[in-house]
């Protein structure tokens, strides 16, 4: 088993629960611990139920884990929701003036701080808060001076009167705790590393930024919003033009012509803005100009879940808009990957003049993870493809911008270039970019033009990794996910291992190419194969099946808005393997 | 601006033509427009490599491939759009956007609302024939009541848009009309659209010889009175011109409507863009800037 610890904290809307879960993520990633953070929230600002899971470890952390070794409620609906997820030896740490514990399981502490005795609440409203985090330090065994410089660092704008209060607080809770509670069975280690904390969509923009965005445009979307906010926060240092637009068809049409400008361009949403978008994907196609669209998936249909995660949009990624066109889908596997990932397909895109999506869920988008700054690579490799940016003497007036080539790739002139002057069509068009729509229509024309742009696909392929087995060859089953299942479905590798079922995975990066001829290689001599995805109707098997034939041995699919915790996946397997059913639905205990 | 790096440059009318001859109706009102913009680029000296050509979808959106300047031929009712992500990536770059009615005023009303209101420096002539031509004849946002279509062969029963009205509304800093029979009038106002720092509307009565047999060009002539020949009337007044705006039966103004300069286009009111072009900006965010993003995350 991993060894990692993992807080709960939970409360209503507007209680400051992120507040407590910053300062724990800043203290353990600063003592060299990794750490995955999960907020579990609802559409609503103010009241409802927030419940933000922290893990920590010394080793990479890919997933909120199965296990809460601590639980903050800061109210009573969080305690009696909870407190019957704690097993033997975690503890559950409150107010004890307002909050009543509940019946907890045996080898559970229960913790109560008498918070009107111990802080001002009058002067201080979130004083039960640093309270409880001063406390869950005291018993995680870290020293104070962390908690003191965190806080220092977060009240400093406030002044020092706010800071001596905060910091006083919080040594109350840890003096308590020390005096009165017992302290975890392991103390947290310390390492020399230092990690930076970022959510997906962090990740994404300045992915981004890394990979010479200069065009970033969107419309505000849970849960893609968070990609705005960094790039609006960080333009003018960036260099990136940041526009909010008026609806979704406006962003793509505005980030086309950035890029037909001559500028990466990129924007994000979620299914139901990428709906929008769906026409301007194609007109990125017919110009070949090439636009990278993230779609950041959220429990769908309709306007759905908004705050809940799913993979249920990747047939509208395969469909979207009509006609056949080349493009290219990417899912990043991890919030580090989804920086990586953006230079990756930019590359591509602007490689073979195509579009590009990038299709992550809410798990990763709003996920935050403990990232090594080195893979936070700022000066990644930038392929612009064959883009004509100053004039010369050799093409003057012969110019054109669809030249049918071997390749499909047609060299692209930006407006600006003297001696390359074309107009790029939405309509089907010639070599020169003259529409054969209407009179100049001609089938032989327009049959060249379809097979140049598709002839590109070749070469996508060819210059995209296939995926890869991780794991023993000879597994007793191999899991096959895609995206966001990566750090979950490993975990589960590893414990089926430990409990004697050797488990190998396969996780899809690129969708478009798929490289299906290499997956049934892969997949042909697997013992028993389950493809494990968080949708309702196995949207990635009937792609897989739909591209290869390849038929797994079973599934494992969750589509209740929430994520998939190791366990669920390990009891699945087990439950298939017993032969009791090719289709798990693993049921989510937490009620958030 | 771009006339000055390329001094050499001696644009001719024949430079601007395209690599097809227009295959609009004979007779369509959209061929004045088109003589009308090629001679005011040719009047103000700008190469045509500098300028790009945006339109949406429908006969009169075919205009970018009548004319040899760079161009895009968009989708229907996102020209507009376009044409923003155009202009803020190459400030530099003349921008035009050309269409029609239909695309401007019904699909891509939206856009048209905010584009005005964020003051892109481009040139927005709307070839406003009254009808959906290329669909074969039916009511558009400005089709009169009464007027019968295929789509409303009983008569229109929706009141029309008012483009100008909208336009002034909307915030847009140089609001104009032409029509497409007035070619030395039309030609000025397209000009003066162009060298307009900000938003420029013109709407352009385009008649439709096909399908649109109400308001042909014998309708508008003894109509249109052009606001050049009030001496009285001051375009820098928003009130009066939408007053004027409203006018509409047997007297309908043409010419400029509004203008004011006293406000910033989008590109120049943004910062990011003020030491280069995006296009030309360096891809590179500095290494020590890089840094300061990641020291914020730890």
């Amino acid at each position: 088993m991993k060894q990692t610890f993992a807080i709960g904290i939970g409360g209503a809307a507007g209680q400051g629960v992120a507040t407590p879960g910053d300062i724990f993520a800043k203290i353990f990633s600063r003592r060299g611990l990794h750490l995955n953070a999960y907020n579990a929230y609802q559409s609503i600002i103010r009241g409802g139920h927030t419940f933000l899971t922290i893990r920590i470890g010394p080793k990479r952390v890919t997933n909120m884990g199965d296990r809460i070794d601590l639980l903050i409620p800061l109210n009573q609906d969080t305690m009696n929701r909870h407190l019957s997820l704690l097993a033997d030896g975690a503890a559950c740490v409150y107010n004890s003036d307002t909050i009543k514990p509940g019946e907890a399981a045996a080898g559970v502490q229960l913790c109560p701080l008498p918070v009107s005795r111990l802080a001002d609440i009058t002067r201080n409203k979130v004083a039960q808060n640093t309270l409880a985090v001063g406390a869950g330090l005291s018993m995680a065994g870290l020293g104070f001076q962390a908690l003191e410089e965190v806080l220092t660092e977060q009240f400093k704008k406030k002044g020092d009167a706010v800071v001596t209060e905060n910091v006083g607080i919080a040594r109350a809770g840890y003096d308590y705790a020390s005096a009165n509670f017992k302290p975890f069975a392991w103390p947290l280690p310390m390492t020399e590393n230092r990690y930076a904390v970022l959510s997906g969509n962090i990740a994404m923009a300045m992915g981004g930024a890394a990979a010479g965005v200069k065009f970033y445009c969107a419309y505000p979307m849970s849960p893609s919003t968070g990609v705005l906010h960094w790039m609006a926060a960080h333009a003018r240092k960036a260099g990136i033009m940041v526009r909010q637009v008026e609806d979704e068809i406006g962003v793509i049409n505005m980030a086309i012509g950035a890029a037909h400008a001559g500028v990466r361009a990129m924007c994000a949403t979620s299914g139901g803005g990428f709906a929008l978008m769906s026409e301007g994907l194609g007109l990125s196609a017919m110009m070949e100009t090439p636009v990278v669209v993230i779609d950041c998936q959220r429990a769908g249909p309709s306007t759905g879940v908004p705050t809940k995660t799913e993979q249920g949009d990747l047939w509208q990624m395969l469909g979207a808009a009509f006609g056949d066109y080349p493009r290219v889908i990417a899912c990043p596997l991890d919030i580090g990957d989804s920086f990586k990932i953006i230079a990756d397909i930019f590359n591509i895109t602007d490689r073979f003049q195509c579009p590009g999506i990038v299709l992550t869920d809410l798990l990763l988008s709003e996920g935050r993870l403990s990232v090594d700054p080195k893979d936070l690579d700022f000066a990644p490799p930038i392929d612009r493809g064959e883009l004509i940016t100053a004039p010369d003497s050799n093409t003057n007036g012969g110019y054109q911008r669809y030249k049918i080539t071997d390749s499909g790739i047609s060299p692209r002139a930006i407006p600006g270039v003297a001696g390359y002057t074309h107009t790029a069509a939405s309509d089907e068009h010639d070599e020169q970019g003259v529409l054969i729509s209407d009179e100049f229509t001609n089938p032989t024309k327009r049959r060249n033009m379809m097979e140049k742009r598709m002839r590109k696909v070749a070469g996508i392929a060819a210059a995209v990794p296939p995926p890869q087995l991780r794991g023993p060859h000879d597994a007793d089953v191999t899991l096959i996910g895609w995206g966001s299942t990566k750090g979950v479905i490993e975990e589960a590798c590893e414990i089926l291992t430990e409990q004697g079922i050797r488990a190998n995975h396969l996780q899809i990066r690129w969708l478009v190419p798929l490289h299906g001829d290499v997956i049934v290689d892969i997949l042909k001599n697997a013992h028993r194969t389950i493809i494990v995805e968080n949708n309702y109707s196995g949207q990635f098997a009937r792609y897989l099946r739909s591209e290869t034939s390849f038929v797994p041995a079973g599934y494992i699919r969750k589509y209740d808005g929430e994520p998939f915790m190791p366990h669920h996946i390990v009891q699945a397997v087990i439950e298939q393997m017993n032969g009791k059913t090719q289709l798990s639905v693993p049921v989510h205990e937490i009620l958030v | 601006m771009a006339t000055a790096q390329a001094p050499q440059w001696h644009v001719t009318m024949s430079d601007l033509k395209g690599k097809v001859d227009p295959d609009w109706c004979p007779g369509c009102g959209d061929f004045g427009v088109l003589a009308a913009v090629e001679k005011a680029l040719v009047e103000l000296q700008i190469p045509n490599h500098n300028v790009v050509t945006i339109s949406g979808i429908g006969c009169s959106s075919n205009f970018p491939g009548f004319i040899n300047t760079y161009g895009m031929h968009t989708l229907h009712g996102r020209a507009l759009a376009v044409a923003t992500g155009v202009k803020l990536a190459n400030h530099d770059l003349t921008v035009l956007v050309t269409g029609g009615d239909g695309d401007g005023f019904g699909i891509g009303g939206n856009h048209f609302m905010h584009t005005m209101r964020r003051n892109v420096d481009l040139l927005y002539i709307a070839m406003d024939n009254q009808i959906y031509g290329l669909t074969t004849g039916q009511t558009s946002p400005t089709s009169r009541v009464g007027m019968k279509t295929k789509s409303m062969p009983f008569g229109n029963i929706e009141s029309p848009v008012n483009p100008i009205s909208i336009a002034l509304a909307a915030g847009a800093t140089f609001v104009a009309r032409g029509f497409s029979a007035e070619q030395r009038h039309l030609t000025e106002l397209i000009k003066k659209g162009i060298e307009h720092k900000g938003f420029s509307f013109l709407d352009v009565f385009s008649p439709c010889v096909t399908y649109n047999h109400d308001n042909t060009y014998q309708w508008f002539r003894p109509r249109v009175k052009k606001l050049e020949d009030d001496t009285a009337y001051d375009p820098s007044d928003w009130l009066a011109a939408m007053q004027k705006s409203l006018l509409w039966g047997d007297e309908i103004p043409i010419g400029k409507f509004f203008e004011r300069t006293d406000l910033p286009a989008l590109h120049a009111a943004e910062p990011v863009l003020n030491a280069s072009t995006l296009v030309r900006a360096d891809p590179r965010v500095p290494p020590v800037m890089a840094l300061s993003f990641i020291e914020e995350l730890m």
